[in-house]
């Protein structure tokens, strides 16, 4: 412990540097990610899309259950077949965004689906169009679920970005790996320990902003 | 005027929901559609709002053919209050209320103001509940801004799915008896559906009563209990038809206006003569500006030297609009053989008897044709 404090107060840039970097990949990775499932998550809730709701969400379980060193492993082999960066930052993003994928998808989809059907017929009874339903009732409604979701992600994405680090990405896995190769007990310690502060802080934001967009009239 | 041409509904697995209904309703009638759960009320309404695509038959609203018109500018031009209600829990009063005037682009001002007048209508302080969620409200409350809603942007036409479904029966009541005053002054075209017979009674102009999908009689009440046009129709409105007819009737109609009274500071003895020169055995109690405060009976009237020593002012009273069902179950529950009747601000304007009741009852009865 107190050779990882001494470390600490000597090279505090070197641990800024692996939070920062820790932090923008798992940051970029939420927004691409939120974007992407809210917006397929709604898409699926749609008319006559069951078998393609079940499909996808089936298909976003099984990417849960891929090791997450597999996951590198393979896109590495991918990104390279396309012409593009095989290591660094392109795949660790695009595997973060993967393993988020599966929260919020699930609790988008779930959250809408679960409307009351007497708040959309009511809607739909005093002329609310489709769009309309969606953004003044069925969003607002369902964000108490999707933003549990995006918390859940967000803690996910948070942890496995510490194994990007074996693939170039930097951040806080790269103390903790350099660690385990050369038996530094010290720097495991700031990996480890850092990551977990960084999630419980990442998450205490989120309760926030939870909050704070709320609808008042849902809050208890 | 809404106008029903033919119209069925058969659902994809054969399920014929609504057969060749065919009926009118004029403007600013109120039309019950009334009958047994399954019967098709329900989905003939939402017909009309198109919630439901009809299979065959027409829909005239005001001449046009509601099928040439766009879904959407449709409802919002037909008010519509369900039986959950439904109020978006998000929203705060004002906002649910507002719902179809921001669909129909209503500057916010306007908006505001309707919300307001809307809740004056409905009899709740704007200023209390505009700004409230739904949640801060009791049922009866949320009926009423469910009702408001539904009157958002003043549309000419409202259907109403047992909108006073979801709640206790006195406050049932009470909101039955202020939405018919509200109607008085609105006077909306209104297609209202319930499965309960004494509210079809109360409420409608009209009312069309159904089974299996088929209209079995469209009839004003009274010639739905008195002139049924068949077993079903007499079934339906039951043996006690006469006693349901009371709710044809209100206590304005059979009250006695020519009462006598007593006043708190009169003298026992004076009193008492006076209601043995009338041979009652009880006399309201008012007081100089006519408020009605209480009752004194005969047997009380030994306890003091004036009025106010035996008076007894937990008595249960009614308004002139109460229907005599209604008064006469308030008799029955609270054991008084004469009920005050009293106006808003509780001034004595007439008393009800049984024998009123009863007078009216038998009049009643001889309206029913011999069978």
């Amino acid at each position: 412990m107190l050779e990882a404090y001494r470390f600490v107060i000597r090279h505090p840039e070197m641990l800024a540097k692996w939070v920062v970097d820790h932090l923008w990949i798992s940051f970029v990775a939420i927004v691409i990610g939120v974007i992407l499932g809210v917006t397929v998550g709604i898409y699926i809730t749609g008319k006559g899309k069951q078998q393609l709701a079940d499909l996808v969400l089936y298909f976003a379980e099984i990417m849960m259950t891929v090791p997450s060193l597999a996951l590198f492993g393979l896109l590495m082999l991918f990104l390279s077949l396309m012409g593009l960066s095989a290591i660094g930052f392109l795949p660790a993003v695009i595997t973060l965004i993967v393993y988020g994928q599966l929260p919020i998808l699930r609790n988008t989809y779930i959250a809408i689906r679960e409307v009351d059907p007497v708040m959309i017929e009511a809607g739909r009874g005093m002329g609310m169009s489709e769009r309309q339903l969606l953004l003044k009732i069925k969003l607002p409604l369902a964000l108490p679920i999707i933003m549990a979701g995006l918390r859940n992600a967000m803690m996910l994405i948070i942890g496995i970005a510490a194994i990007a680090a074996l693939i170039g990405a930097g951040g806080l896995g790269v103390p903790i790996f350099r660690g385990l190769r050369n038996a530094r007990m010290d720097l495991i310690i700031i990996g480890g320990v850092s990551v977990s502060v960084l999630a419980l802080m990442v998450d205490g934001l989120m309760a926030l902003l939870e909050r704070w967009i709320t609808p008042a009239g849902l809050k208890g | 005027m809404i106008k029903l041409d033919n119209l069925t509904k058969i659902y994809a697995d054969g399920t014929e929901a609504v057969r060749e209904v065919s009926f009118e309703i004029e403007k600013g009638e109120l039309c019950v559609l009334l009958g047994p759960s399954g019967c098709g009320k329900t989905t003939t309404m939402k017909m009309i709002n198109r919630l439901i695509p009809a299979t065959r038959g027409e829909i005239y609203i005001d001449g046009v053919r509601n099928t040439d018109l766009d879904e959407d500018q449709l409802r919002r031009n037909i008010g519509y209050a369900i039986q959950e209600i439904g109020l978006f829990p998000h929203m705060t009063v004002g906002e649910n209320i507002g719902t179809v005037p921001v669909l129909k682009g209503w500057p916010k001002d306007k908006r505001s103001k309707r919300a307001k007048e809307l809740l004056e209508l409905l009899r709740m302080d704007p200023d209390d509940f505009i700004d409230r969620y739904p949640r801060e409200l009791s049922g009866g409350q949320r009926q009423r801004v469910g009702v408001a809603r539904a009157l958002g942007a003043d549309p000419p036409i409202l259907l109403m799915d047992e909108p006073f479904g979801a709640i206790d029966p006195i406050t049932r009541v009470e909101l039955q008896n202020e939405f018919l005053k509200i109607q008085q002054e609105i006077q909306k075209t209104i297609i209202f559906v319930t499965h309960d017979i004494y509210e079809a009674i109360k409420m409608g102009d009209k009312i069309a009563l159904m089974k299996e999908g088929r209209l079995v009689q469209y009839a004003p009440p009274a010639d739905l209990l008195y002139r049924p046009k068949n077993e079903f129709v007499a079934g339906f409105v039951g043996a006690d038809r006469a006693l349901k007819g009371l709710q044809l009737i209100r206590t304005k109609e059979v009250m006695r206006r020519d009462f006598i009274t007593a006043k708190p500071d009169e003298k026992v003895e004076a009193v008492r003569e006076r209601m043995e020169q009338e041979g009652v055995d009880q006399l309201p109690v008012v007081d100089n500006e006519g408020m009605f405060i209480g009752w004194v009976f005969a047997s009380d009237l030994d306890k003091g030297e004036a009025i106010k020593d035996s008076l007894s002012t937990s008595a249960v009273t009614a308004t002139r609009n109460e229907v005599l069902n209604e008064a006469l179950s308030l008799m029955l529950t609270s054991g008084s053989k004469v009920l005050a009747i009293v106006d808003r601000d509780n001034r004595l304007e007439g008393m009800l008897s049984y024998e009123a009741i009863q007078g009216a009852l038998m009049e009643a009865a001889q309206k029913e044709e011999p069978r």
